[in-house]
């Protein structure tokens, strides 16, 4: 099982030791998280459901206006890879750091224009942080990153003694 | 000033090609911004490239649809959140825009469409004889 709470999960065993992970959070810094989950995930339902979007009405004041990306976590015997949604960034405003298995996105999203007013705006900008620790050792020197369409994808090789091993019989 | 009105994914207006049929589209997070020359429009979709995007204008309706490339070999899933949908949003236009002028560009998995308005409807100043 992961180390997050409130997600049901698949129970499927992964790797050697437990994964935590920061909770996906829209309004990371509000003490109404899961409302407001709650609310956006039934905003996409509503979208669905009626002929309207949700959005512009669900959209919180500028003081919590810190946003979280939503994050995939894959691995096969040899890597885990990241991906992130990051739309609308450039390559510097991202920032990657590894500290033992712990891997930390952070960055800034900045309004690229210019200052007129939005008569309609869903978008999320400033800055974001998400951390992720891995269920297994990875080769620091070896993680790799690359940003493309939007999407964030960060390759972490297993540590050699991460790996599985096979054992065969004498 | 709601001028370019929009329309949800009203898929009895969007006829699904037949192949989609069982698929549903995520709603992109939209900004609509109104300039002195018409309106900007950015819609986040991350993981759309510009071959996997339909733009289409039909009798004032546009309708945006991103096709998401499908996920290279990464392994087996241990923790998701993303939703891996194609993204698709229906507006309809204001008469005032110039459908002939409707530009596009993606860049970062954001994409911009600017709707200009048409000439004659642009504010124009009248000198007083």
């Amino acid at each position: 099982m992961f180390g997050v709470s409130g997600i049901p999960l698949a129970t499927k065993s992964i790797g050697v030791t437990n994964m935590n992970i920061v909770r996906y959070q829209r309004f990371p810094q509000s003490d109404l998280n899961q409302a407001f989950d709650r609310l956006a995930s039934l905003q996409d339902e509503m979208d669905r459901v009626f002929d309207f979007s949700l959005a512009p009405f669900v959209r919180t004041p500028g003081s919590l206006g810190r946003w979280t990306p939503a994050v995939d976590v894959y691995q096969d015997k040899e890597q885990f890879t990241l991906l992130a949604e990051l739309p609308g960034m450039s390559k510097d405003q991202i920032e990657i750091s590894l500290h033992n298995d712990t891997v930390t996105m952070s960055g800034e999203r900045k309004r690229e224009t210019k200052g007129e007013q939005g008569n309609h705006a869903e978008r999320y900008f400033g800055r974001f942080q998400r951390s992720i620790t891995l269920p297994a050792a990875v080769q620091a020197d070896k993680v790799t990153a690359a940003y493309e369409n939007g999407i964030l994808r960060v390759v972490l090789p297993k540590a050699e003694e991460a790996k599985p091993k096979q054992i065969s019989l004498g | 000033m709601n001028i370019v009105q929009q329309q949800q994914q009203n898929e009895n207006k969007v006829a699904p090609r037949p192949e989609e049929h069982h698929k549903s589209y995520l709603t992109p997070v939209v900004d609509v911004q109104s300039t002195q020359d018409g309106f900007v429009l950015q819609a986040e979709m991350p993981g759309v490239d510009k071959s996997g995007l339909e733009i289409t204008v039909d009798n004032s309706e546009l309708v945006i649809t991103g096709h998401r490339r499908p996920l290279e070999k990464v392994g087996e899933p241990s923790y998701r959140e993303i939703r891996w949908n194609d993204f698709r949003r229906v507006y309809e236009l204001d008469p005032s825009i110039d459908a002939e002028a409707i530009s596009a560009k993606m860049e970062n998995g954001v994409l911009t469409i600017t709707l200009p308005k048409a000439e004659s409807v642009k504010p124009r100043k009248i000198t007083v004889q």
